[in-house]
């Protein structure tokens, strides 16, 4: 879903990096909280599967088309909504800057859509999802494949979104004619996401539960009694 | 606990340089969701130039870095697809791990004090997730078990 050059315009472009810039700033300062000796490097493993696994155009129904894994709420179930926006962000840089896929002038506009808008909606729906859906292995599935299919809609709506402001070629007032075929590819492309999501996600919580950082910080179902950790010992 | 994340991470990356380095090359070629969406209105020939028609991709340039070494996910001067691929992909993976891992490696919160914990009473965080200088070796097999309880979830 890498916008190449050209396609948005100048101005446009450089109002997003600076909005990009200026957000991961923040996800900086936000996801200090959370690194620490044992997140810092799975967040770098994260980085580096959301780039090999970017690798793997999937076909999806319509004739001709392929998609890939943005890596959004795979980052966020993983490495929390902060850091998981700098993983996805990491990834996006060494594309543009060393594998030319992703226009260097369109890097903002690619961080807001993929790392950014497709992170926040991800995290919103895994914060809601895992406090309504049973605690097993289905009901992390199924956080999973909604909240990455839901977070490749939106990544893919803020790069419409983003074509209204400053799209290179007039479409004759038909935009939602262009917002209805991306959304139609990337819910397909969604299906994928989600699928690669849930998977992935599902393994490592078998494996090792407390590496998902979206598991770490559930709540235990009664109101937390804070002390009882100390009081046992 | 440490080389345990260690050996997971370890594994991971194994995983990761395995997709981006044979996986890769059974990737599909067609044009991604946001590429064939832009060419709506133009036909295409087997390469997928543009033949005719008017779309908002024929607005595309090229990439400013489109001569460099790794450009378009292969290496230039290897002449095998497969192995230029791959080994672009194996680079790519270290790559990410290197920048992205370091990055985050020196970002991290250090020293045993809860220096931005902020609006998180430390408490309801796993006891070995706390960066406690005092926690003795003998206790971390008990702190990792602790830990582990509220997040059984997928057990």
């Amino acid at each position: 879903m890498h916008i190449s050059n050209g396609i948005i315009n100048g101005p446009v472009a450089g109002i997003f990096a600076a909005v990009a810039l200026a957000a991961l700033a923040v996800c900086v300062l936000r996801g200090r909280r959370d690194l620490d000796d044992r997140l810092a490097p799975m967040a770098g493993l994260v980085a580096a599967f959301i780039f090999a696994v970017q690798m793997i155009n999937f076909p999806i129904f319509t004739a001709g088309v392929s998609g890939h894994l943005l890596g959004g709420a795979l980052a966020a179930l993983l490495v929390g909504p902060w850091v998981g926006a700098l993983c996805v962000a990491v990834v996006l840089i060494v594309q543009a800057l060393v594998f030319g896929d992703g226009g260097v002038a369109m890097l903002g506009l690619n961080v807001t859509n993929m790392a950014l808008l497709g992170t926040a909606a991800a995290y919103l729906l895994i914060a809601g999802l895992l406090r309504v859906l049973p605690r097993t292995p289905a009901g992390l599935g199924v956080t999973a494949f909604v909240s990455a299919l839901v977070s490749v809609l939106v990544a893919s709506q803020g790069f419409v979104f983003q074509y209204w402001l400053g799209g290179t070629t007039d479409l004759g007032g038909n935009l939602t004619g262009l917002a209805g075929t991306v959304a139609g590819v990337h819910l397909l492309i969604g299906i994928g996401e989600g699928l690669i999501t849930a998977t992935t996600v599902v393994s490592v919580a078998k494996v090792r539960p407390d590496l998902v950082y979206a598991l770490r910080n559930l709540r235990p179902a009664r109101p937390a009694p804070v002390p009882t950790l100390e009081g046992v010992r | 606990m440490r080389t345990r994340t260690r050996g997971f991470v370890a594994v991971g990356l194994l995983v990761a340089l395995l997709v981006a380095g044979v996986v890769s090359n059974y990737a599909s070629s067609h044009p991604d969701g946001l590429d064939s969406s832009l060419l709506k209105g133009c036909t295409v020939n087997a390469d997928g130039e543009i033949t005719g028609g008017s779309c908002p991709a024929q607005q595309s340039r090229d990439h400013e870095l489109a001569d460099g070494p790794l450009a378009g996910y292969g290496i230039r001067g290897v002449d095998n697809r497969f192995l230029s691929t791959g080994l672009s992909g194996v680079l790519g993976v270290l790559l990410t791990f290197a920048i992205g891992g370091g990055a985050f490696w020196l970002l991290r919160r250090r020293g045993p004090a809860t220096p931005a914990a902020g609006d998180r009473p430390a408490d309801d965080r796993p006891a070995d997730d706390r960066p406690e200088a005092g926690v003795q070796a003998a206790d971390e097999g008990q702190a990792a078990d602790e830990g582990r309880q509220p997040t059984g979830t997928a057990g």
